[in-house]
């Protein structure tokens, strides 16, 4: 089995209001340093095959069918082996 | 013949009653609803998406209800010429099967606006419009994501094939940012497919039909389906 971790991001050139907003707050909190917030979405799920290329094929389709918008976000995925 | 309207019911959805009630009690259409899971339908002249949370707007509005059973049949009738309206998070769903193109994001003021607004109606030549005169119709916008984006190219795609039905504007049709209530890319409040059988449109034109609520100009765009069925 396979443990799959999937990252989705909002492209570069797409505007992110969550991520403009907690920057705002970070700004009243006095984080003066803190820049380009952008925030996306963290995905776990195990991945039942031993097949590393059949799991990562699977996760591939999950995440540019249903996880990720193509319009808007990037995906990135690695998986990792448990027992 | 007498034009019958299918309703689609999804986890979440909250204003299947609203267009349910306005076409059948207000405009007196023939109207049923149909539940997400069902896998056909019969005898359905329009299929409207109606607005609501399906399934809680995980993930991404509209994300997850694109992929019930009932929705490769909505493919397969749009596919058909069927008319297929989608309102708010319906507009959010057919965004997501990708019968329209582009995508929603969350408001720009990141407040969820429900006011009365107009629209500048942009083609009355449609299935969904033709019943319109005025240059602008008054409306209420009720969502939290309904900043529409797509890329450049594709807005001077849409423009150029007057797949833009609705922007959002003054009373009198000046369409500005001042009058944009969610941050859409050129005011974009509601779109139409090529073959002009598949609209989409943030607005709630059911909840501008009974008289009894002193706006009834969202009546215009039910009874511009059924002229078109009936021409």
């Amino acid at each position: 089995m396979y443990k799959a971790t999937v990252i989705v991001k909002r492209r570069p050139t797409i505007l992110d209001p969550q991520g403009k907003a907690a920057e705002q707050g970070a700004k009243l909190l006095g984080f003066d340093n803190v820049l380009n917030t952008r925030i996306g979405k963290y995905i776990e799920f195990n991945i039942d095959t031993d097949d590393e290329k059949a799991a990562e094929k699977e996760v591939k389709e999950y995440s540019e069918k249903l996880l990720s918008n193509p319009i808007m976000e990037d995906f990135e995925f690695h998986l990792d082996k448990v027992e | 013949m007498k034009p019958k309207f299918g309703i689609v019911t999804f986890p979440g959805s909250n204003c299947d009653y609203d267009a349910f009630y306005a076409v059948k009690k207000v405009l007196n259409y023939d109207a049923q609803f149909l539940w997400h899971k069902d896998d056909g339908f019969d005898n359905l002249d329009v299929i409207i998406l109606p607005g609501g949370f399906s399934y809680g707007d995980y993930l991404r509005t509209g994300a997850i209800a694109r992929f019930s059973p009932i929705m490769e049949k909505v493919l397969n009738f749009a596919e058909n010429g069927g008319i297929v309206l989608g309102i708010c998070n319906g507009f959010q769903i057919l965004l997501e099967s990708g019968l329209l193109p582009g995508t929603m994001q969350v408001n720009e003021s990141l407040k969820f606006v429900c006011k009365d607004i107009y629209l500048k109606v942009e083609n009355n030549d449609t299935p969904f419009t033709r019943a319109i005169k005025s240059d602008t119709i008054k409306i209420p916008v009720k969502h939290g994501e309904g900043n529409y984006y797509t890329d450049t190219k594709t807005v001077a795609e849409l423009e150029k094939n007057d797949q833009i039905v609705f922007r959002y504007s003054s009373k009198t049709g000046k369409v500005s940012k001042e009058h944009n209530p969610n941050g859409s890319i050129s005011n974009i409040a509601g779109i139409i497919n090529k073959k002009q059988n598949v609209m989409g449109m943030m607005p709630h034109p059911e909840n501008a039909c009974d008289p009894v609520l002193r706006k009834t100009d969202g009546q215009y765009i039910f009874k511009s389906i059924v002229e078109s069925l009936l021409n």
